[in-house]
């Protein structure tokens, strides 16, 4: 589907006729707009589309499009997309997951999708914090995360979902965050990677969780602390005047002030997104020191796993007789003749 | 010999004192090639032309420590001139590759039965690997059996000699040295055993060779009659059967041979999704071979991947499959109430082993019925059938596709470690008598004007199969309730109560579409119905002939369809003054009849991980009509 023709649609083509039922103000309504403006642009066909899900609020995100849509259960959204995937390799793909979803109860079926590498958009929605349920900490809360399961603070670690997708193998990993106008931009990134394709969204959950991306996702702080990546563009942020260099001593990331433009200088990064060492610091980046490594920061396409089956299958197929009774009588047989043989006995 | 090869264990001796049926148990070390032997002797024993059915009975590890009671292997096979239906209760041979395999296997041996006992393996390590004190070929303990020791060992050492292998490879000739002395026993034609050596080891010929140089050398051990005329030679005319190509087949290969013509006849791609667990994995093994057929099997990353692959392939339009065994189909039993939820056909295949948890993973049990039937959250009525017998099996996956694919619902088919496992002969059945029943998808508005309806019922209430890229019937189907015929999210009270109803009354509806329960043997009415499922259906079979052979007023009926149940059953069980139900299981059948039909249905129950044998059946059968 991917490959068609663009075909015209409009906002109200991807728009079903359900009632949105998240809280008023939540960014998943920001993250719904720019997924059908996404679909605009790309001009794709509802009836080609699916969106697949498991639980939580970010699954509910089906109900509200105009496409096909399957809402399915707790973090098993990747295998079902599997199974979909593998019976109809032409259905353009988007799975909606959230940090307990896809990281918590569904991370082994994430890991195994993005291993496998199959066709498709994964949109997490990272609100870092359980909404549905009720507010209890996620996977990806911080440290000392105060909730109803964690009333003197959370004491695990968080994960990093782009450095869980680049562990278990992703070719494609992106991040963004609800509100941003760039969100479309990284959509379409995602669509046309070939492959799986890991978008992180940091999602405010007004709330159980709210604001707590504000540090970076005000419009006052944006400069400061949002890193925009584009493939071949130097790494630089706070209106270019600071960029992101190699501590080759460390074999680490560090910041260096750019004066009077002149990254090279400076001895800038140009971003490549084939780099999978530099995307691996990129997403590891500690907050606070840095700034978020925002936009697509890997991407590069290896053979999807729908491709191969199809691939294989049709070799194992090819001049292969399809009689079923060619089939029945495979391996040793032999014949009872009619004229020494009475019917069966006993009964 | 004659005293050796007593009558069968399923049939009286004929009248020119030739038995009719011979149970032979082969047992050694899992790593000796016992079930390979079997495999073999069942292969020659089909081509010979008499009935038969096996038992291969093997320890979960693999290569367990050599010589060890635990890391024992058997295969037992039970064959000959009449209907054969059951793997037989008593071994009248046993073959002990080693100290442990004739101590575990000893007790099962017939009173007065033979055993071909290699006395090279009864070394001192070996036997105090057994736990023997003294050599049990040596110190008269045997003498109420016929004892035949010899250094099959050396024997088969010797035969091999000219092809120069080493020791150790040289010994895992013996096998074949056995199965030679085997089929000397019993009249067999080795042609096809060498035919099958040959190409087995058409890459090193050597071994081809030197495993049908041991072949050869333990038949005319036999045939030399250096055995010193303790055995005579056995000729077991061929079974009657019905005209027509046999082939043997086991009830995992049936399986995956139903699921492949059911979805033929469905007129569907068949999707696989599966995660290796014993007994079920053969499935996928054979699946993974069918490619050709419009199969496409996928190894997911567990059980629950697994189903839930199969269900999103049913979503796009193929027949979703899964299979596994009670641990695995405990993680599966969530999406398995989204199939019901969503309604989208699906088959799950349960190769039911010895539970509860990891359990006894090789051995056989029937105990997740109540799994089956209620083993998931909310009331989520599904389909469940189960099979009999390795060949039932195939007829059973095909009606597990119709149902499936005709009303929309999971299915679920029981079969267990011991059908799965056991082979049979099988009349090989011609394709073009099947009767198909191709899916029709919807592909145009059902709702002219209005928006497409994925859960409008038809009069059987049956919704639609619409596949996702279908051009203007964009839904969305999940697992919350919804409201009817547009299937929008709705969790009203009154909505659920109609929705669960509707569910409900669809599948028991499909009693009408399913035949009558039939009277396996007997009557309808009488004094005693004899009630199973599932593979018991050998023992009791076998046990109400005998018992009917004697006069007693006993019935066999068996239950393929266990939900939703014919509906002819419940008049059919309260036509008989008492009622048995034999299960490998305490007692779970026995309960949903009472449930269903308030009938004394009496349970008889074994869960040692061994099939029931004919003769407790028959006992319980004489108690009752006492």
């Amino acid at each position: 589907m991917n490959d068609m023709t663009a075909i015209k649609t409009t906002i109200k083509d991807w728009e079903s006729d359900q009632e949105v039922r998240w809280c008023p103000g939540c960014g998943d309504y920001a993250i719904l707009k720019a997924v059908q403006r996404t679909l605009v642009d790309l001009g794709t066909t509802p009836d080609q589309t699916v969106f697949v899900s498991g639980i939580g609020c970010s699954s509910r995100f089906p109900y509200y499009m105009a496409s096909y849509g399957f809402h399915t259960i707790h973090g098993r959204a990747p295998a079902f997309a599997t199974g979909i995937k593998l019976a109809n390799p032409d259905l353009d793909l988007w799975l909606v997951t959230g940090d307990g979803d896809g990281m918590s109860i569904g991370g082994n079926h994430t890991m195994h999708f993005l291993r496998r590498n199959i066709n498709s958009q994964i949109l997490l929605f990272n609100n870092e914090i359980y909404g549905l349920t009720k507010g209890q900490y996620s996977p990806t809360s911080r440290l000392g995360t105060p909730s109803p399961t964690t009333p003197l603070g959370s004491v695990d670690r968080p994960l990093q979902p782009c450095s869980f997708a680049l562990g278990a193998g992703a070719r494609f990993v992106a991040r963004g965050f609800d509100t941003s106008k760039n969100l479309p931009e990284v959509f379409k990134a995602a669509h046309a990677h070939q492959g799986a394709a890991f978008v992180e969204i940091f999602q405010n959950c007004i709330v159980y969780n709210k604001d707590r991306f504000a540090d970076f996702t005000e419009k006052a702080v944006a400069d400061k602390w949002q890193l925009w990546l584009k493939n071949g563009e130097p790494l630089l942020f706070n209106k270019g005047t600071q960029g992101i260099a190699l501590d080759t001593q460390r074999l680490a990331l560090k910041i260096v002030d750019v004066v009077d433009g002149d990254w090279q200088a400076a001895g800038v990064l140009v971003h490549d997104v084939t780099n999978r060492s530099v995307a691996h610091m990129l997403v590891e980046l500690p907050f606070g020191e840095f700034p978020v490594a925002l936009g697509v920061i890997y991407d590069d396409p290896r053979p999807t796993y729908e491709t191969s089956v199809l691939e294989q299958d049709a070799v194992a197929r090819q001049g292969k007789n399809t009689d079923l009774a060619k089939l029945f009588a495979k391996g040793q047989t032999w014949t009872v003749d009619a004229e020494d043989q009475g019917p069966l006995s006993g009964v | 010999m004659a005293t050796v090869l007593d009558a069968g264990a399923e049939q009286g001796r004929s009248t020119d004192n030739t038995p009719e049926a011979v149970v032979v148990r082969f047992a050694g070390d899992s790593g000796d090639g016992m079930q390979l032997t079997g495999g073999q002797f069942t292969l020659s024993t089909a081509l010979a032309g008499n009935d038969l059915s096996t038992f291969p009975d093997f320890p979960s590890e693999i290569r367990a420590p050599q010589g060890t009671l635990f890391g024992v292997s058997a295969f037992q096979i039970n064959f000959g001139s009449t209907e054969i239906t059951t793997a037989g209760d008593q071994p009248d041979v046993l073959v002990a590759m080693n100290p442990a395999a004739l101590k575990v296997n000893l007790s099962a041996l017939k009173q007065g039965g033979l055993i071909i006992a290699d006395s090279g393996e009864f070394t001192k390590r070996n036997l105090e690997k057994a736990k023997y004190t003294v050599n049990p070929l040596e110190d008269g303990s045997l003498a109420q059996w016929n004892l035949l020791a010899f250094d099959i060992s050396k024997l088969t050492l010797e035969a091999v000699k000219p092809f120069g292998l080493g020791n150790k490879e040289a010994l895992r000739c013996k096998n074949m040295w056995t199965l030679g002395l085997a089929l000397w026993m019993f009249d067999r034609d080795r042609a096809p055993l060498i035919d099958w050596l040959t190409n087995k080891f058409k890459k090193n010929p050597v071994l081809a060779d030197a495993n049908i140089a041991a072949l050869n050398a333990g038949h005319a051990y036999g045939e030399t009659a250096e055995i010193g005329g303790q055995v005579k030679q056995q000729h077991l005319p061929p079974a009657p059967q019905s005209p027509g190509l046999y082939r043997t087949i086991t009830g995992a290969e049936a399986v995956s041979l139903g699921l492949v013509a059911g979805a033929k006849l469905a007129e569907l791609p068949l999707f696989f999704g599966g995660y290796p667990i014993t007994p079920a994995s053969a499935i996928l093994h054979y699946l993974a071979k069918m490619k050709e057929f419009g199969v496409t099997t996928f190894q997911a990353e567990d059980e629950i991947a697994a189903i839930a692959s199969a269900i999103g392939a049913s979503y796009a339009g193929s027949l979703g499959v899964t299979s596994s065994s009670g641990p695995g189909i405990a993680l599966k039993t969530e999406a398995m109430g989204l199939a019901v939820m969503a309604e989208l056909p699906l088959v799950i295949v349960n190769s039911q082993r010895g539970g509860p948890s990891t359990g006894l993973p090789t051995k056989t049990e029937q105990s997740d019925l109540y799994q089956a039937l209620y083993g998931r959250n909310g009331d989520t009525p599904l389909v469940v059938l189960s099979a009999s017998s390795p060949t039932d099996a195939f007829e059973v996956a095909i009606e597990a596709v119709r149902l499936a694919t005709q009303f929309m619902t999971p299915v679920i088919l029981l079969t267990d470690g011991y059908i799965g496992n056991a082979a049979e002969p099988w009349a090989v059945p011609d394709p073009a008598t099947f009767e198909p029943f191709p899916v029709t998808f919807l592909t145009q508005n059902n709702n002219e004007g209005g928006k497409v309806l994925p859960y409008k019922r038809d009069e059987r209430g049956v919704r639609p199969w619409i596949k996702p890229g279908t051009p203007g019937l964009m839904h969305r189907i999940g697992g919350i309730e919804k409201a009817p015929e547009t299937g929008d999210l709705d969790y009203s009270p009154a909505v659920h109560q109609m929705q669960t109803d509707a569910r409900k009354d669809k599948i028991d509806g499909i009693a009408k579409f399913i035949p009558a329960q039939e009277v396996s043997q007997g009557t309808a009415g009488g004094k005693l119905a004899i009630v199973g499922w599932g593979s018991t259906y050998g023992p009791i079979h076998q046990a109400v002939r005998r018992a009917r052979a004697k006069g007693l007023d006993v019935s066999h009926i068996h239950i393929r369809h266990i939900w939703p149940m014919p509906a002819n059953l419940g008049d059919l069980l309260h036509s008989y003054g008492k009622i048995i139900v034999p299960e490998m299981n305490t007692g779970q059948l026995k309960t949903v009849l009472r449930d269903q039909y308030l009938v004394d249905a009496k349970p008889m129950n074994k869960v040692s991980g061994q099939p029931f044998t004919i003769a407790e059946i028959e006992a319980a059968i004489e108690a009752a009509l006492a």
